[in-house]
């Protein structure tokens, strides 16, 4: 066994080596610090945001090892070798991602505290889609899904763990599908990979 | 948060030594439950054991089986090729539950061991005897329209949550273990989860320190005929008032056997072996299923808030059976 702990006076500290937006970073915390905490106060990532704090809303959505996760209930401590991509980590240089860019161009936020998470999680279920998964509303689980002929109930299930208090949810499904119109042509791996740098 | 050490293993016989040498230690697996609620206190660890990484987080098949590691993710098993294909019941169960940020985190085992959403049990100033012992139960004449109609006690009404379990308990699951000695078993998921009785606190028949290292589901023909049904406030991400699980096993019109499991209403996943029975050897009708739907619910006790699941269930049951016979393989 090893104990995790950097401080033989402090039992609760423990260090953490992990990759955030391709940059890695050894961290020595307390080991109830949450990944939220950890990019937010100590990576000064602050465009992850805190809404509920007990993994209700998604606010705090990020992608961890390609999968987007509730970084308010995972302890960081947790997340060692992992590699976590934020919303600062989703452009290339000044070009924007395709959902961000979507999401500008359908209007899908109003104050815009949701729409990090909101986004993280667009860009996860648009490779979900593009992979054929199905969702609970999918007709047969045995079927793969078509990016093209999604419905919007498809769309609004995928992204129903993120909430938005504004209800900008039509301008949401909009930004979403016209992603999923324009990407259709290109493989869920090609995609997956442009989209997360990995 | 109370303050804890964390360690990370280095292999599963590691992790369960661990946590069986403290009283206070407990295994960190995906943490939708185990975070959730040291958030509020209600789960207080010294000694958190993370066993994410200790590479139980595959699926495998047998000659005669399905071998699902314990860190599989409810993503991950759902997505299964051959869960879809085989087990649509299971499939669905999973989808229908939390979002796809909490299956993607939340574990096959961690699903098993999750906590009730009773709101008393989350409530460390509420009078809850799961959480603790002989403090009494808010539930019981408090706001209790989620709560449980089936397998509840004087001391407790808590609803288990999880769509997944009331799946795998249809599919007689069983659930493997290692304990501290070195000795592992297998336990059939019926016999996992414990009614409150005299005793909520004590939820499932482990002990302490005892590691779920897989699940291994028996191959079923008939789980081609199956299905989960759920019934909630909302259209998504909400537990369920009501679920059934269901397997059907036709020739022509006529049942050969039938499978059904109850989530939303009970204590524990819920297997209605009763109901199943008469089924047996019937026309697959629906006055035929209404039949098994009021043996299944002639033990609930209803309370100020939660009578109507009665009836809802029995509805659930109905529809559930009807769509399964009625879909063409």
């Amino acid at each position: 066994m090893r104990e995790a702990t950097t401080d033989r006076a402090s039992q609760t500290g423990v260090r953490t080596t992990l990759r955030v937006n391709n940059t890695t970073h050894e961290l020595s915390t307390d080991s109830r610090l949450t990944l939220l905490d950890a990019l937010r106060d100590v990576l000064g990532l602050t465009g992850t945001k805190k809404g509920c704090d007990q993994g209700a809303c998604g606010a705090c959505t990020v992608i961890v090892d390609g999968q987007r996760v509730l970084s308010c209930l995972t302890l960081v401590a947790a997340c060692e070798g992992q590699h976590v991509v934020t919303i600062e980590g989703l452009a290339t240089g000044d070009e924007l991602h395709p959902i961000q860019a979507a999401f500008l161009h359908c209007d899908a936020f109003q104050c815009g505290y949701c729409t990090p998470g909101q986004i993280l999680s667009a860009v996860c279920a648009v490779q979900e889609v593009h992979a054929g998964l199905p969702s609970h509303v999918t007709p047969d689980v045995r079927q793969t899904v078509n990016a093209s002929t999604l419905t919007d109930e498809e769309i609004r299930e995928r992204m129903s763990g993120n909430l938005c208090r504004c209800a900008a949810y039509p301008n949401i499904v909009a930004a979403v599908r016209q992603v999923l119109v324009s990407s259709g042509a290109r493989s869920a791996k090609e995609d997956g990979h442009e989209a997360l740098h990995v | 948060m109370k303050p804890f050490t964390f360690k990370r293993a280095a292999a599963s016989d590691d992790a369960v030594r661990a946590v069986a040498a403290r009283p206070g230690a407990m295994f960190l697996a995906g943490g939708t439950t185990l975070v959730d609620l040291m958030k509020v206190d209600v789960l207080t660890p010294d000694t958190v054991v993370g066993v994410g990484h200790l590479g139980m987080s595959t699926i495998d098949e047998t000659d005669d089986a399905m071998v699902i590691g314990a860190t599989v993710t409810n993503s991950q098993l759902a997505w299964h090729p051959v869960v879809r294909d085989r087990y649509p019941v299971l499939a669905e169960a999973i989808l229908s539950g939390a979002t796809t940020q909490l299956r993607n985190m939340a574990t096959v085992a961690g699903n098993i061991l999750q906590r009730t959403r009773c709101s008393y049990f989350r409530d460390v100033h509420a009078s809850c005897n799961r959480r603790q012992p002989g403090s009494g139960c808010d539930a019981i004449e408090g706001f209790n329209r989620g709560h449980a109609v089936l397998g509840v006690s004087e001391h407790c009404i808590a609803t288990h949550p999880s769509d997944m379990c009331v799946a795998m308990v249809v599919l007689d699951a069983a659930v493997h273990t290692m304990r501290a000695d070195g000795t592992t078993r297998s336990i059939p998921f019926d016999e996992l989860h414990q009614a409150p009785g005299d005793t909520p606190h004590i939820e499932v028949a482990l002990e302490h320190g005892e590691l779920i290292t897989h699940i291994v589901i028996p191959h079923l023909p008939a789980a081609r005929r199956s299905h989960y049904l759920k019934v909630r406030d909302r259209a998504s991400y909400e537990f369920a008032l009501a679920s059934a699980a269901v397997v059907l096993d036709l020739e022509g019109d006529t049942i050969r056997s039938a499978r059904l499991g109850l989530g939303g209403i009970a204590t524990r996943p819920w297997r209605a072996i009763e109901a199943e029975h008469i089924l047996t050897g019937r026309t697959a009708s629906d006055d035929t299923f209404r039949d098994a739907a009021e043996i299944a619910l002639a033990g609930a006790v209803g309370r100020e808030h939660n009578h109507f699941k009665i009836e809802l269930a029995k509805r659930t049951i109905v529809r559930a059976f009807a769509s399964v016979r009625d879909v063409s393989l």
